[in-house]
């Protein structure tokens, strides 16, 4: 078990050197030059030019690339171009903000899913299981920067019970646990629960009722067990499946929330990423997208470990 | 008319049709931090063999001795690490001889799961036409094979010539699998546990349709399975292999009358006799093989052997001639150091 | 009656069934057989039809311009005359908009996944079939791409080539491959472990051959099922970065687009302001019905 997570430890870091190149690519996607895009086009060239030595981008690629890795490494990312503060520094302060929301999204879809799932498998009435089936769908349908919109509209403008926009209050510093900052949080978190809900609640559902289906299921009922010890036996066979997509729904909550967070203006990694894309501040850019791949990475691992840890039939020494 | 004509024999009825020459296939098996291979199975060592024209050589033994993995390399579906393969004279795959495609082209297979190994995308039909086809034999001479083949295996081609696999049974599908087999009209055909899957009743009716066959169409078989009833029903030559190696070889009566070596003993005394007065009483054989990829040193059979001895940890016994058959046993090799080895 | 093979041509008059009954039905007839059995995927598949012929003939269909804007009928509410569904915050008629917004949203959606399902479909049956070093070099290059969340790997992609219809499509590309490449590799690997697979390389055709007449048939379906699963997922994230302003450049009618300038509408016109992502909505749960029928109508012997 333990050879088996550090082997895949080890194969990550081929995985995490492409990642690397990929992200250290993504600077020079961008057509001209970075710092052409940031200076008037009238600025002197010497200007550009020490500008350009500055940030390092005078040197060839490939050691561009070497010195950013290792400056990457030491746990630099940089400095922004747009407001001269160390990247390391703004990524961080958003990723957490990124992440209180993560997890609140992810308890409230997941619980829901799991209790929306099961009911749909167990059902004995067609009506439920249509009833959760079609909530599924319209989760992994639905728009959710739309939706996002919606709860706005019928919540804040129309309604007036929650607040719009923002993490807090206008004077607010930082995210809290009071009254204010919860009320803030619950349009973003259901808005960002839509498509996790709906694709767990599917994953939950079928494979409920695919081990439902299966004989150790008639053995136990055989034997007499009561239905609820029976649902435990169920819910342990069917955990593996729905733990692996699980995982990658909470990695790409992650990922995902740069939309509502930029319909919220919650001052998130999103949000953060957004503004960098526009002002064209690519260490942010840059340092943001490997944060949150580094994180996607890891939680996979921990994901993949967890699910060998769990279902006996994996065997991997 | 037709262009895919059968091979001619070349090197006349002395010679032999195939000649395999220490094919050994070890398979890696990954493992340690790093996923780097560090243990092989020992799947097929060393083993030599040679198949008469006209004849049929069945191969027995247990699951997992390797029988599958030795027809897969006679028609090079694997390449083999080491050894030499000669068709009819022609070394195959070396610089003057034939090709992988030439040798395919005169030694075919059955294969065991006759779902599996028909595509269920085709109609038979299609199936059959594939090879002929690429063969680039035209559509109108692949059609006129199809129905060739369909009418040859006992299938009446305006039935089922357009049907899909699914709607077939096992034992047609079987057929038709054997009527792959014959499309390109080779000499040398593998049958890999190719009625083990059938009910008795059906099983006794493909094998004497491969009986038939055989005459009809001048084939040789290496016929493998693990029951030893078939083997002797249809075999000329016997081959018995444990762990990847050949422990004992011989023609047919000699070796289900006479047999010499303690596991092919132990094998034979395994069928339940017809014979309420001959109970077996106790298992002739205990336990599971060892695991091949860590065989047993010298002789691979010792661990279950009655009579292992000291010299059989040491040295492995060489595959010798004992009577009508050859055997791989320390017992039977003059001044092997057993203590029950035959007198010099 | 000749037989129905796309790659073999063996067909022709010779092999007759004398009872069509007992006669083979193809795989992809029987289930073209159950999709037209199956009325939920019947009513996707119009609607779905619908918008895309809408979308086409647009200029054809008498609409009003949707490039002329009015500052004098901004914000328009639904049934106003001439304007059913009223206008959006330049004057400009919502309903020309919502239809012509069609055209580059279905397009945008739909092009990548084909785009993706062309190169990760070929990169994954290549893995599949051919397998070791092969398939080790291109599977280990998707799993960098998969240590990306989807939506951020296409908005880094895009952020990065900047704002445009033809950065988003690349960037969209790009994103869907590794997914459509990891599924065709698992069912080409899966399929090439049959023994028909190897019965035909005994016959000595050419790996060519052998893809083409007895791996794609198999490998085919279950991709294809997958692709059109994702082009529901390509739509909204299309939207999306149009809506993020990293798509399609104004004022280009385009659904995610008019999501993101109708915002500053919703405290006066909050209705309007939320129709283009209704027809987002609509599509991408056409698409998802589409795909869950295929999906039904593929899982079948034959």
């Amino acid at each position: 078990m333990l050879l088996y997570a550090l082997r895949r430890l080890i194969y990550l870091v081929p995985v995490a050197f492409g990642v690397s190149l990929l992200v250290f690519a993504l600077v020079h996607l961008a057509p001209g030059d970075p710092i052409s895009a940031i200076v008037p086009p009238d600025a002197p060239k010497e200007v550009v030019d020490k500008l350009k030595e500055y940030y390092g981008f005078d040197k060839p690629l490939p050691v561009q690339y070497l010195r950013w890795l290792g400056v990457t490494l030491t746990g630099d990312l940089g400095t922004s171009i747009g407001t001269g503060r160390s990247v390391a520094t703004e990524v961080g302060s958003a990723f957490g903000n990124t992440i209180i929301l993560a997890i609140a999204a992810t308890l409230f879809a997941f619980t829901l899913a799991v209790i929306l799932g099961t009911s749909a498998a167990y059902a004995k009435s067609r009506i439920v299981d249509r009833l959760v089936t079609l909530i599924s769908l319209i989760g992994v349908s639905v728009p959710h920067f739309w939706l996002a919109i919606v709860l706005v509209i019928i919540f804040a403008v129309e309604l007036g019970v929650l607040p719009p926009m923002g993490i807090g209050p206008e004077n607010s510093t930082g995210w809290t646990f009071d009254r204010a900052h919860l009320a803030h949080m619950v349009l973003p978190t259901i808005a960002l629960s839509v498509i996790p809900l709906g694709v767990v609640t599917r994953t939950v559902r079928s494979t409920v009722k695919e081990t439902l289906s299966m004989e150790f299921v008639t053995a136990l009922q055989a034997k007499g067990m009561r239905d609820s010890r029976i649902l435990l036996h169920v819910l342990k066979n069917a955990a593996p499946t729905c733990l692996a997509v699980m995982g990658l729904q909470a990695g790409n909550l992650i990922g995902g929330s740069i939309l509502i967070e930029t319909v919220f203006a919650w001052p998130g990694t999103g949000f953060l990423l957004n503004s960098a894309i526009f002002r064209r501040d690519l260490p942010i850019l840059q340092g943001t997208t490997l944060v949150l791949a580094g994180f996607f990475m890891l939680l996979n691992l921990t994901v993949d470990i967890i699910q060998t840890m769990v279902d006996p039939r994996i065997k991997r020494g | 008319m037709d262009t895919l004509l059968p091979i001619q024999d070349r090197g006349g009825p002395a010679q032999p049709l195939l000649l395999a020459t220490g094919l050994r296939k070890h398979f890696p098996v990954a493992g340690g931090l790093l996923g780097r291979t560090t243990k092989v199975v020992r799947a097929v060592d060393d083993l030599t063999l040679s198949v008469a024209k006209g004849e049929t050589l069945g191969v027995v033994g247990e699951s997992g001795c390797g029988k599958s993995t030795v027809a897969r390399l006679l028609i090079r579906l694997i390449k083999p690490d080491k050894g030499t393969m000669v068709l009819d004279g022609d070394p195959v795959d070396e610089p003057h001889g034939i090709t992988v495609n030439e040798l395919r082209r005169q030694v075919q297979m059955v294969f065991q799961d006759s779902y599996a190994s028909l595509n269920p995308r085709l109609t038979i039909a299609e199936t059959l036409a594939f090879a002929p086809r690429a063969h680039g034999l035209p559509a109108a001479e692949a059609r006129e094979r199809v129905r060739d083949l369909l009418s040859k295996v006992g299938l009446d081609p305006a039935n089922y010539a357009t049907r899909y696999p699914h709607e077939l049974s096992g034992g047609q599908r079987q057929r038709v699998n054997i009527a792959r087999a014959l499309a390109l009209r080779p000499r040398l055909i593998i049958l890999d546990e190719a009625v083990s899957a059938l009910d008795k009743s059906v099983e006794a009716q493909v094998l004497n349709m491969l009986v038939d066959l055989k005459t009809e169409l001048d084939l040789t078989y290496v016929f493998i399975s693990h029951d030893l009833n078939v083997v002797q029903y249809l075999s000329d030559r016997v081959l018995v292999m444990y762990l990847g190696k050949i422990v004992e070889l011989g023609p047919v009566e000699a070796i289900y009358g006479n047999p010499q070596h303690p596991y092919t003993r132990a094998l034979l005394s395994a069928r339940p006799s017809m014979d309420p007065r001959k109970r077996t009483h106790e298992a002739p054989i205990q336990g599971d093989p060892p695991n091949p990829i860590d065989p047993p040193s010298g002789c691979r059979f010792r661990t279950r052997c009655p009579f292992a001895e000291d010299v059989c940890a040491r040295l492995e016994p060489p595959l010798a001639d004992a009577g009508a058959q050859a055997v791989a046993c320390h017992m039977r090799v003059a001044g092997s150091g057993h203590s029950k080895a035959v007198a010099a | 009656m000749a037989l129905q093979s796309p790659s073999l041509d063996i067909g022709g008059a010779v092999l007759v069934t004398p009872k069509p009954t007992a006669g083979g039905r193809g795989y992809w007839q029987s289930v073209g057989r159950r999709l037209r059995r199956d009325p939920v995927t019947l009513v996707c598949a119009a609607i779905l039809i619908l918008l895309v012929l809408a979308s086409i003939a647009a200029p054809y269909l008498y609409l009003a311009d949707p490039y002329k804007t009015s500052m004098i009928r901004r914000l328009y509410p639904l049934g106003s005359p001439n304007h059913w569904l009223g206008t959006d915050e330049l004057g400009r008629d919502m309903f020309a908009r919502l239809i012509y917004g069609g055209r580059l949203s279905l397009f945008m959606g739909v092009t990548p996944v084909v785009c993706a399902l062309l190169i990760g479909g070929s990169l994954g049956i290549l893995a599949g079939f051919v397998g070791g070093k092969t398939n080790m070099a291109i599977m280990r290059i998707m799993d960098v791409f998969y240590a990306f969340p989807s939506v951020l790997l296409a908005i880094s992609l895009s952020g990065a080539l900047g704002a445009g219809t033809e950065n988003t499509l690349l960037s969209l590309t790009l994103v869907f491959i590794p997914p459509i490449c990891r599924v065709s590799e698992s069912v080409t690997t899966q399929v090439r472990g049959f023994d028909f697979v190897d019965a035909a390389k005994a016959s000595g055709a050419s790996a060519f051959t052998i893809v083409r007449v007895h791996v794609l048939g198999n490998v085919l379906g279950p991709i294809l099922v997958y692709a059109t699963s994702l082009i529901s997922v390509a739509i909204i994230l299309a939207a999306g970065l149009s809506f993020l302003g990293l798509g399609v450049k104004p004022p280009e009618p385009e659904w995610g687009l008019m999501l993101n300038t109708l915002r500053q509408a919703i405290y006066v016109n909050p209705v309007l302001a939320a129709l283009p992502g209704v027809m987002i909505f609509i599509t991408s749960i056409c698409f998802n019905l589409m795909s869950d029928g295929l999906r039904a109508a593929m899982d079948v012997k034959a």
